[in-house]
Formats: structure tokens, sequence, C-alpha cells
């Protein structure tokens, strides 16, 4: 990371480890829950939230010796929403296709807890550059947990990647189903995401021992 | 910047700004892009019309895949036949009949007002295709679609969409491995226009059992299936006037 000083390169280094939002913070759990079914969704959810989350970050730090203390928050609100809905109407109107997969997400973007979380941590104290490092990792961080845990609930719950049949045809039984082996239903709903990252906290917390909080 | 951010006149001044900016560059950019989204939303109408008619580019087991939107057009008009607007028998020509609200439209009809209810009928390889819009309520928001049906009131072809269901739950409701299993069911038991249901427990994945007005239900989206259900039955039942005078002929 030649481009980056050491203590830039942290801003995006820690989210994706000792600092991630998911695993650590716990926060935007709900959109963990709510689309990480197929991994495609994953990864669209983890794309729009890089975009929003670097621009957003970028933005707030701008103003952040304008905002009123006060109305803070729904200044950042507004900054989210508007930004999501600008998107949401270019891609309307270039890329409608995209736009569809993507309308789903818009509210879930805005109400994500990530988002506030950063802008109201970081960007509100820091200056734009830094700023927009600190919105990537954590947009990253986020990421990479979802398209984990989408992976393996679409893995284990519909036999599929990206719709792709990877383990054989359930209802023809080829492939793994020729022996006996059976998609798990309770993995396609949201709870199964619960444990997912529940499974990959402890695996983190295993290894890092340094990370568990002191009861 | 000397600005004490503090003052409450400082914040009304900020918050008033701020409304104006943001709204009319989100008003600015909403108004520029509009002609381009009606001309999308547009394509995609006639697209989901024509894919509900077996009008589409679907390949073997793979996904929905439309008629490309540099040729929706000439393909719309050259499929699509006859554009009408129903009240209760009567049937009457009108242009651009797939471009009228039919959440509006179903919505009048069902509380009993005048309401122009759309209808298309398209013909592919000799054969009539009636085309039915519908429009109802899954889990999160609004589900609708097209349901095509011959003479016999067999259905031919279905398009599902919708607002906001559950990705990789509800939101399945419009890849072809629930849609196609439609296809065959017929909308009569007997002689009563029942519309076909999404079960649950009709221990027929495979969907072979085209006599039994039921299609296999979606693992893990109960409400949206249950939406679905509905909305054939409701639209089904403001149609039925007209699809009888079908069947008489």
């Amino acid at each position: 990371m030649a481009l980056l000083s050491k203590k830039d390169a942290n801003l995006i280094k820690d989210p994706l480890a000792d600092n991630n939002p998911i695993t650590i913070q716990v926060l935007g759990i709900c959109s963990a829950l709510a689309i990480t079914a197929e991994l495609k969704a994953s990864v669209v959810m983890a794309i729009s939230v890089l975009f929003v989350l670097g621009v957003g970050n970028v933005v707030i730090s701008l103003i952040r010796n304008i905002i009123p203390a006060k109305i803070r928050i729904i200044v950042q609100l507004v900054v989210v929403a508007s930004l999501v809905i600008i998107v949401d109407q270019v891609l309307k109107a270039f890329a409608y296709e995209l736009s569809k997969t993507l309308s789903v997400f818009v509210g879930l973007i805005i109400t994500n807890c990530i988002i506030m979380g950063r802008f109201e941590a970081f960007a509100l104290g820091n200056g734009p550059w830094k700023s927009f490092l600190d919105g990537i990792g954590n947009a990253l961080g986020y990421g990479v947990i979802l398209v984990i845990v989408g992976f393996f609930r679409e893995l284990l719950g519909s036999g599929t990647l990206f719709g792709m049949k990877v383990l054989g045809d359930p209802v023809s039984k080829t492939g793994l189903y020729s022996i006996g082996y059976e998609n798990n239903g309770f993995m396609i709903i949201p709870p199964a995401a619960l444990i997912v990252v529940g499974i990959i906290i402890w695996v983190q917390r295993s290894r890092n021992r340094a990370l568990i909080e002191e009861a | 910047m000397a600005v004490n951010t503090e003052k409450n006149s400082y914040t009304v001044i900020f918050a008033v700004l701020m409304v104006i900016v943001v709204g009319s560059l989100l008003a600015f950019v909403a108004s520029g892009l509009k002609p381009m989204i009606d001309e999308n939303e547009r394509f995609e109408k006639q697209q989901n019309i024509l894919y509900a008619m077996g009008v589409n580019e679907n390949e073997g087991d793979g996904d929905v895949s439309f008629v490309p939107t540099t040729q929706v057009e000439d393909e719309f008009s050259q499929y699509i036949t006859q554009q009408l607007v129903l009240e209760g028998t009567e049937a009457v020509e009108k242009e651009n009949a797939y471009l009228i609200n039919v959440e509006k439209a179903l919505a009048k009809a069902k509380s009993g007002e005048k309401a122009e209810l759309p209808l298309l009928i398209g013909e592919k390889d000799g054969e009539k295709f009636y085309i039915i819009p519908m429009y109802g309520k899954g889990l999160w928001d609004a589900i609708w679609g097209y349901m095509s049906v011959g003479e016999n009131m067999e259905i031919k072809g279905v398009y599902f969409d919708h607002r906001g269901e559950t990705p990789g739950l509800g939101a399945n409701i419009k890849q072809r491995f629930f849609m196609d299993d439609f296809k065959g069911e017929s909308i009569m038991d007997d002689n009563s226009y029942v519309g076909v249901e999404v079960a649950k427990g009709n221990n027929d994945p495979l969907n072979s059992d085209k006599e039994d007005n039921q299609v296999d239900a979606l693992a893990g989206a109960t409400i949206t299936g249950n939406g679905v259900t509905a909305m054939i039955k409701e639209s089904l039942k403001l149609y039925k006037p007209y699809l009888q005078t079908i069947r008489s002929n």
C-alpha cells in the first residue's frame, strides 16, 4: 500500500477484520438478515452500500463545520436519502434492468445503521479523504460478511450459487441429491443468518482473543 | 469559518436552506430523467405482456429473458392484435389500453364503480391469447402481473412482478421455476372460475398434475404465495363476465 500512509491504510484494513461493523460493532445486522438468502442480493447490497457510504462520508465530512449540532442526525438522513434517490433515478433512466434489482434495497440502505454510525462517529470529525477511506473500509467489511453469509445460506438452503445449481438438481435427484442429500430449508429463513453471523463471530474471536469483551 | 452553529436562528436557516437545495436538486433530477424513465417503463410493460403470452427469449432452463428493448415495440404491435377495455360484458377497443393503471382500474371495479378494465388479445401461431392484467398485495408491498389464457381457459403463460418482496424468498415469484408451473393449469374447475392456488401441501413439486388448479408454493414465502392466489382470484372475478362470453362462443 505505497499509495496510502500506514494510518490511512488502517482505515480500510481495520473494519475488514478487527473492527468489523457487523461482527465487532454489531451494526447493520438487520440488512444482513434480510437479504442474504441468496448470494447475488448480498453482492448487490454490498456494492450499493460501498457507493453510498463512500460518497456520503465525503459529503458529510465536507459540510461537517457548518452542520448545526442540534439537527445533525436529520442532516445525515437527508444526505443519505437524497444520494440513494438520485442513484435510483439515474439507474432507472440509464440501466433499467439493474435498477429493478436494486429497488428492493433502497429502503434498506437508508436505514442501514452502519451508514448513520460512520457519519456520526467518523465523518463529522475527520477530513474528506480520511472519511472516504473510512467509508470504503467499513462498507467492504460489511460486504465481506454479507457475501460469506449469503454464500452459506444459498449453498445450504437452495443448493445454488448465483442461481446456478452447483449441487445437482433436487427435483430430478442428480449430483449430491442422488445419494440422499437434502437442502436445509431452515437456511433460507432469516434466523439462519443470525446463526451464521454468530458462527463467524465465534470463529473470529477464538482466533483473536483480544477481541473478546470482558463480561 | 466563524459561524456560531449552536444558535437557534442558524439552525432554522440551515434547515430551510437544506430543504430548498435538496428539494430542488431532487426535483431537477427527477424531471430531467422522467422521459427516459417513462419510456423504460413502457418497454417493460410491453416485455411483460409479451412474456405472458410466451414471446420471450427464454433458453432451456435459463433465467427469465425478455424480448430486447430495441425490438419490443415492433414485436408488441406484431403479436398484440387488439387492445380492449371492458365494462361488464361490453368490450370496446381502445388505443394503448395496456398503459391503463391496473391498480386503480381494478380497485374502482371492485368497489362497484364504473371502470375501464384493460384486456389485450394477442395472436401467435394462429392461436388466440387473452391477456389479463392482475394486481394484488404480497408480504411487503404490491405484486402484479399478466396472465394469458386460451379460449378453453387454460393458462398459456404468466408473468409476475413485485415491488418489495424478500430477495431469495417472495421475490422468487418472478423466477421461471415458479412462473412456468402455471402453464397448462386451467383457471376453471367444472364451471366455476376458481383460478390457480399457490398451495403448500399439494405434494406435486414437479407440477405434473394440471387438473388440480394448484401449483407448488415457494418455501419461506407463504404470505407472498397467498398474495398471488388472492390476486389471481380477485382479478378473475372482475374479468369473469367477459371470459364467459368467450367460452360460450
